[in-house]
């Protein structure tokens, strides 16, 4: 299990380190020359091969990378001379757009793409699991086909539909909402969910649908095993027999894709965020985009890989948990 | 992943879709027409997939028939004393207009809709085409050679899994400038989409690879290459197609939101996604504007996933839902 949890952790460095290096050279090899950006219009080729060299963009591009990488587990020094800055442990560089360090803009906006994220995982779950499971345990009837009816379709709607739709008919029909503005679950935690419910709401529909088809298709297959039968055979209580054991070998499927999914909404649902206003790294990342600000880029990317690779970790160690048949 | 140990009864492998009074032996043919007999939801998407198909491969002569070009402004058909809203109810649809007009610049919509299917259908296509025959070589190659070529090859799936699709396909697309839009999203989509399908392939060339009549082929004297292409790939083609049209749908949404985000095809082409974009500001004064592209957008990744569902059902045994 040591040995495992070991080489596991070893290929997640890896495959970071790999992901980095793809996301680095995009950025860094491809035409917007940053320099320039920042020197502006009227910018003397002194001045240009001064910000080069402040911004390290004039060294080779390996040494570059090296010194981004050393920058994110020892901290870095930008610049030269008195315009030495000093970028502490985790650096991630500076935003060349408000010169902030990235690492303190993601952290900024972590919470409101986290609790997006979190609250829509739970509510799709609920939804999704609750009608994937009630769709196969009534497997061919009217109930199974009007859900599955409804999933596929719901599956089928952009998300930015329904956003607009749910802003159009909850906020601005009914009034039963506010405009979302993000608050903090720790100073209002009744405004933040007020606040994220229909984002919520607009994200968890869609992956609820998918969830909703997998699951039905899952447990079918589980419900169909020799062990149900024998778990029946035995007198065990219906009940029991789903709960315990179709159930539980039913959601192994489940689990991956909530692992990849959950992580990759982590850092950021950019076009939920962009439609709600919500300030979450979605966001923060379409506003570097749009502005070349690469090192914020760089950033997002990094920490959306990280996430994506880290669920997909816990997500294997779970499996043990939930499956008795797996063994590390 | 179908892992099924060699020699794992062959006769078992059709089952799922023939447990139900189906003669043995039928062919695909043969269930796919009892299939769409059975299934009245899986002959109306058929259709609508045909129709849309067909929008898109004569979008010129089509869009011609409304009378507009997709770039053509029509200022006409919009009231310039009421910021450009269209003239007419539900949004100016009118026999001139057929899907009504674009407020402001009063661009035909059907002509926009239909050129918009077009882009849209062409990018998902040729986006399914990469990651098909890139994510079934994959899946052939490591199933089959197992070994070195497996663990690289599993290795590299699992790192393109790792990297964060969508941030990266905005990233790519917005750095790349002065390139062919069409050509930039359809790699840049396809780019991700290969490892699912290798997977698929993989465990199926796995279970393939120890049969008898592969087995008998290879002692025959046959190479590798004849081997994989006559042997294994009619073996994996069934579930490979099943799962190709379950990823259309996924890539024209794809396309959608790129589009959406305005990192897609760039104005004055159309696409769905993007005339989405363009119509979220005026979904309160001109519903119809939003209403229509949405809808189009909706039947097409409907259309595609309920007829991805009936040739799973008949194709793929074991993904199979019957």
């Amino acid at each position: 299990m040591i040995l495992y949890l070991l080489r596991r952790l070893l290929a997640l460095a890896g495959v970071l380190l790999a992901i980095a290096a793809v996301t680095f050279l995009i950025f860094y090899v491809l035409p917007t020359d940053p320099a320039a950006a920042a020197c502006g219009k009227t910018c003397s080729p002194e001045r240009l091969a001064d910000v080069r060299a402040y911004l390290g963009l004039d060294k080779p591009l390996w040494e570059q990378f090296a010194h981004f990488l050393t920058g994110i587990f020892t901290g870095r020094t930008l610049g030269t001379g008195q315009y030495a800055v000093q970028c502490d442990f985790p650096c991630l560089g500076y935003s060349y757009e408000n010169s902030l360090p990235v690492w303190d803009l993601l952290m900024d906006r972590l919470p409101v793409s986290a609790s997006l994220a979190f609250g829509a995982a739970v509510l799709w779950l609920i939804l999704g699991l609750g009608a994937g499971v009630t769709a196969a345990l009534r497997k061919d009837t009217a109930t199974d086909k009007a859900l599955m009816v409804g999933a596929v379709a719901a599956a089928s709607l952009p998300v930015y539909f329904t956003s607009v739709m749910l802003i159009y008919g909850v906020i601005r029909i009914a009034g039963l909402l506010p405009y979302p503005s993000y608050h903090e679950l720790t100073a209002d935690p009744l405004g933040w969910a007020g606040n994220l419910l229909l984002p919520w709401t607009a994200l968890a529909l869609l992956y609820a649908a998918m969830y909703a088809r997998q699951s039905r298709g899952s447990m079918i297959e589980a419900m169909a095993e020799p062990y149900i039968r024998t778990a029946r055979a035995k007198g065990m209580p219906e009940r029991t027999v789903v709960v315990k054991h179709g159930l539980r070998s039913g959601m192994t499927p489940i689990l991956t894709i909530f692992g990849m999914d959950l992580g990759g909404l982590l850092a950021g649902a950019v076009i939920t965020e962009s439609i709600f206003g919500l300030p979450g790294i979605g966001r923060l990342f379409y506003g570097a985009l749009v502005s070349s600000d690469q090192p914020v880029v760089l950033g997002v990317t990094l920490l959306a890989a990280f996430f994506i690779v880290v669920a997909n970790l816990v997500v294997d160690l779970l499996y043990a948990v939930i499956d008795p048949r797996v063994r590390y | 992943m179908t892992t099924t140990a060699p020699g794992a009864a062959p006769e078992a492998a059709p089952a799922g879709a023939q447990a139900k009074d189906v003669p043995p032996g039928s062919s695909p043919w043969q269930l796919a027409r009892r299939e769409l007999r059975r299934r009245p939801a899986v002959r109306v998407s058929l259709c609508v997939v045909l129709l849309f198909v067909l929008m898109a491969l004569t979008a010129p002569w089509l869009g011609a028939l409304g009378g507009w070009s997709p770039e053509e402004f029509d200022k006409a058909a919009v009231d310039p004393y009421l910021a450009g809203q269209p003239l007419g109810s539900f949004g100016g649809i009118s026999p001139e207009h057929w899907l009504g007009v674009e407020p402001v610049t009063g661009r035909d919509l059907f002509a926009r809709v239909v050129h918009g299917a077009q882009v849209s259908l062409l990018i998902a296509f040729a986006a399914t085409a990469i990651v098909v025959l890139t994510g079934t070589a994959a899946g052939i190659a490591a199933g089959y050679f197992g070994g070195r070529t497996d663990a690289v090859l599993s290795r590299l799936m699992d790192l393109t899994m790792s990297f964060p699709s969508l941030i990266f396909m905005i990233a790519m697309l917005s750095v790349a400038k002065d390139v062919n839009r069409i050509v930039l999203m359809t790699s840049v989509i396809g780019l991700f989409g290969w490892p699912g399908v290798a997977r698929v392939v993989r465990g199926q060339t796995l279970s393939l690879k120890h049969r008898e009549y592969v087995d008998a082929a290879r002692v025959g004297g046959s190479g590798a290459w004849r081997i994989l292409t006559r042997d294994i790939l009619p073996g994996v083609s069934g579930p490979v197609i099943a799962y190709t049209t379950l990823l259309i749908p996924g890539m024209i949404s794809t396309e959608a939101a790129l589009s959406y985000l305005g990192v897609g095809v760039r104005p004055p082409t159309p696409s769905w996604g993007q005339m989405i974009a363009e119509s979220v500001a005026f979904y309160e004064t001109d519903p119809m504007y939003f209403v229509i592209p949405s809808v189009f957008l909706f039947l097409a990744v409907l259309a595609f996933t309920l007829l991805g569902d009936a040739l799973r059902d008949i194709l793929d045994p074991r993904g199979g839902r019957s």
